[in-house]
């Protein structure tokens, strides 16, 4: 039986939850945090969601096709941000020595790939948390 | 008997393991063999070449990017040795 409590709760806290692990994600490379901490954050929202308002209605938000695809993708993301720096004639992953702009230290557009390379980490952690779930789940 | 065969192997190695905890430099001494001058790169020099002022960005993602790419994928393999296990299970069940 649906809890009107549990589910009115969530509802208010989940988009906070949410902003709090982009934020999180976001300023990796300013404050404590990053990809992977971050991650965690956004994955646990969903895992919330799954449990609250059930299996059908999360598969409708985010379908497991779609979020075993973004575990993949994060990981190949990774290593295409990685090529950047061949191209540019210099190391794999190479950052500042590839040419890439470092911007003003401290603001949130800064750091050249650390910024890219910690969006592609979060939604890795995150849907990888979700598929795992998901998985749990459907075994039921 | 079995008790004083395991106590015998178990006592050699608790006080070789005290040893060699007794030779470990005192905490967050400055002559720490582990204060080289890798740490004072990426505390002097790291906002200069990465742009990052979070230091432990700096190094997890642009000094030890290597590092972490495999990381993310050690995760990965993490996770899809977990599911095969639970779609066997689940085969198994069925």
């Amino acid at each position: 039986m649906p809890d009107l409590i549990l589910r009115e709760v969530t509802a208010l806290l989940l988009p906070l939850i949410q902003m709090y692990g982009i934020y999180v994600i976001l300023h990796g490379h300013i404050s404590p945090g990053g990809g992977f901490a971050g991650g965690m954050i956004l994955g646990v929202s969903m895992v919330l969601y799954l449990l609250v308002f059930g299996l059908d209605s999360c598969l409708r938000k985010v379908p497991h096709r779609m979020s075993s695809f973004l575990e993949s993708a994060g990981t190949l993301w990774y290593g295409a941000i990685g090529l950047v720096g061949v191209m540019r004639g210099t190391s794999f992953l190479m950052n500042k020595g590839a040419g890439i702009p470092l911007g003003t230290p401290g603001r949130l557009f800064s750091s050249g790939l650390i910024i890219i390379i910690t969006i592609g980490v979060g939604i890795k952690v995150a849907s990888t948390m979700l598929s795992l779930f998901y998985t749990l789940i459907e075994e039921d | 008997m079995r008790k004083v065969l395991a106590l015998l192997v178990v006592l050699p190695c608790l006080a070789a393991l005290v040893l060699l905890a007794a030779e470990l430099p005192a905490f967050a001494s400055p002559d720490n063999p582990a204060n080289n001058e890798v740490i004072a790169r990426y505390i002097e020099q790291g906002v200069e070449e990465t742009g990052a002022i979070n230091v432990v960005a700096e190094i997890l993602v642009d000094y030890r990017a290597y590092d972490t790419l495999i990381e993310t994928t050690v995760l990965f393999t993490a996770l899809i040795a977990v599911l095969l296990a639970l779609k066997g299970e689940k085969k198994e069940h069925a």
